[in-house]
């Protein structure tokens, strides 16, 4: 087989009435390319009346697996109404190939049985309700294994892997210096520009420096910066531990008596907390600089008056407000991100289920902190 | 050896691979200079060769993988350089592979991934595509309830079974195999060795192996050609190759691992 080109003559069929019965031939190519049409010419072409039925294969050109089971096929179909069947006329090579095929495919596969709607639907909430526990549980067992491996560092009996951390602040804190700062920076115009446009209409100009210090250092500074962190290392977090775990790296370390807590998470958790407070700082200073150039360009409030007002309206408690959410966030980023990498299984595709799951749960739950501090703050009356 | 016909392979066989003077590089070195090999059809020929002379690259080269920095590939008679877009594919779909760890889709299940070349290059209907898919995943030697499982699931022998299936998906003419029974028991490695010698039967198979098994030499190649010094240093039958005077062939085929084969 294979001598002659691919797409080759296409397969047919004679009939004709024998003494003993009734005979097909075939002829032409029985291939990939041609039994597409011929597995439906073949079972139409003798309708079973009991007796024998010769098969034959003197004429055929090329026949290859697929042909064969085409013909196999038939041949049970035939078999299964009552009906002899004989293959005559074969080449010695067909004939093996349908000697191969003849024992195969023997049982049909067994079909998943369909739910009704309301069936998948009612297991599919109890499924997503279970696996929210689950997901809590998973990430409050990675906070208690942190803790720890944080308080054994603390007290020398286990090892902070320098190097990693290190590595890990550089990746996320200085290399996400410029597209922070410059996000804040646009955030700090837009904020600036659109407080300054209603504000006018007050006479109130100037008072777009207390909108801007404020909403960006206590709030907007920090929530963006997470969502960018979460984005950006979080997602990264997620794939490196994913991948890890599935080539079984993970299995290696706790094999060698090394913690994945420890070598792993720990080292990404800490840089996360160094970094954001570091990123929440050069976003709060690149937004003030965004308004900075809006309030003197657009709206004309001189440079002396805004650094006169921001004075007054940012207090230290705003900034420190601001800044006492970060490292939660941090948490929370990390502990998501390397839970939901612990979660990934075998196959690229739940590689990147988790990556995203990571980043939407990651941003979900830094708003629902934002909102919590929030509602904190002002109950506390700060 | 095992088959007698494809012991005279060479003489009035024609080529289904040939390539002359190949060159592949990385960064400045060449890794194969001036390399020629020819595969005859029909036949099951063993690529051996110390690590890192290139029996990889040389089966990622003819399959087109490697960029050749000179020589020529020809496929079926057919230079690849000078075919159409519209021919290589026609090439490529009567090639199968092997990869050495399986490289089976890992987010499709194994029907599925054996039905992928089918659905890709064919219009067949859906049906008839799961079934052929079926008949490859059970001519490959899996029982038909691994169809519905996913590469994650399955062993090592299971991966490589799984794989044959897909390379042989589109009845090809030749499959190229890098190390099938690398990570195999020896009760697995010799019956996917039965295996390759069924199919070559039934299927008409030509087999470019690549492999360090020194049972599957003696036992289904009818062929072997040693790798090194960037080209084919010699080839022949196992027990030709026992003879030959270079030392790294020496140390080969007569080292202590080869001493107790039986040949037949």
């Amino acid at each position: 087989m294979g001598a002659a080109s691919v797409s080759g003559e296409h397969a047919g069929i004679g009939e004709r009435a024998d003494a003993d019965g009734h005979a097909i031939s075939l002829t032409g190519d029985w291939t990939l390319d041609t039994v597409g049409s011929a597995a439906d010419m073949l079972a139409k072409a003798y309708l079973p009346q009991g007796g024998v039925l010769v098969i034959d294969g003197a004429s055929i050109g090329r026949l290859d697996t697929a042909g064969a089971w085409v013909v196999e096929k038939a041949r049970r179909q035939f078999v299964a109404s009552g009906v002899t069947v004989r293959f005559e006329g074969f080449p010695p090579s067909a004939r093996t190939l349908l000697a191969a095929v003849e024992p195969l495919a023997e049982k049909p596969l067994p079909v998943p049985a369909k739910e009704l709607p309301l069936k998948w639907l009612l297991s599919r909430v109890g499924q997503e309700t279970a696996e929210l526990v689950v997901d809590a549980v998973a990430i409050l067992a990675m906070l208690g294994e942190v803790i720890v491996s944080f308080a054994g560092m603390l007290t020398f009996r286990r090892r902070m892997r320098w190097p990693a951390l290190f590595s890990h602040v550089g990746r996320t804190s200085m290399q996400a210096v410029p597209i922070i700062g410059l996000m804040s920076f646009l955030i700090g115009m837009i904020i600036s520009q659109q407080g300054g446009f209603y504000l006018h209409t007050y006479g109130a100009d100037v008072l777009v420096v207390d909108l801007v210090g404020v909403l960006t250092c206590r709030e907007i500074g920090v929530l963006l910066t997470a969502i960018m962190v979460a984005g950006r290392s979080g997602s990264a977090f997620t794939a490196e531990i994913g991948s890890m775990k599935m080539r079984e790296e993970i299995d290696a370390m706790s094999v060698l008596g090394l913690s994945p807590v420890d070598v792993l998470v720990l080292p990404r958790l800490t840089a996360l907390a160094i970094a954001l407070p570091i990123l929440t700082l050069v976003a709060d200073l690149s937004a003030m600089a965004g308004a900075w150039v809006v309030a003197l360009f657009y709206i004309g409030i001189p440079t002396d008056v805004f650094i006169e007002r921001l004075h007054v309206s940012l207090t230290v408690t705003q900034v420190m407000i601001g800044f006492t959410k970060a490292p939660f966030m941090a948490a929370i980023i990390g502990l998501v991100a390397c839970s939901e990498g612990m979660k990934v299984k075998g196959s690229a595709e739940s590689l990147g289920e988790h990556t995203t799951a990571s980043v939407v749960k990651a941003i979900f739950m830094v708003v629902v902190t934002d909102g919590v501090f929030a509602i904190a703050f002002a109950t506390l009356g700060i | 050896m095992s088959d007698p016909a494809a012991q005279q392979a060479g003489n009035g066989r024609d080529a289904v691979i040939s390539a002359r003077g190949l060159q592949v590089g990385f960064g400045g070195k060449f890794i194969l200079d001036g390399l020629d090999i020819d595969v005859w059809r029909g036949e099951i020929l063993g690529v051996v060769g110390g690590s890192g002379t290139g029996k990889s690259v040389l089966l990622r080269t003819i399959i087109g993988l490697n960029h050749r920095q000179g020589g020529t590939v020809a496929l079926f008679g057919q230079d690849i350089d000078a075919a159409s877009q519209q021919e290589r594919v026609q090439i490529g779909r009567r090639l199968g592979v092997l990869f050495q760890q399986g490289a089976l889709f890992s987010s499709l299940t194994v029907l599925e991934n054996v039905a992928v070349p089918m659905r890709e290059h064919l219009h067949l209907p859906s049906e008839l595509v799961d079934e052929l898919a079926r008949l490859k995943i059970e001519l490959a030697g899996l029982p038909s309830d691994a169809c519905g499982k996913y590469p994650s699931e399955l062993s090592g022998g299971m991966i490589k079974r799984a794989s044959l299936a897909r390379a042989l998906a589109l009845d090809p003419d030749v499959v190229f195999l890098d190390e099938p029974t690398a990570g195999l028991d020896p009760i697995g490695a010799a019956e996917f060795d039965q295996l390759i010698l069924k199919l070559r039967e039934t299927l008409g198979l030509t087999v470019f192996m690549v492999t360090h098994d020194l049972d599957s030499l003696v036992e289904i190649t009818d062929r072997i050609a040693v790798l090194g010094n960037k080209k084919v240093l010699v080839d022949g039958t196992f027990k030709e190759l026992k003879s030959v005077d270079h030392p790294w062939v020496d140390a080969y085929f007569n080292g202590p691992r080869a001493e107790h084969l039986i040949l037949k």
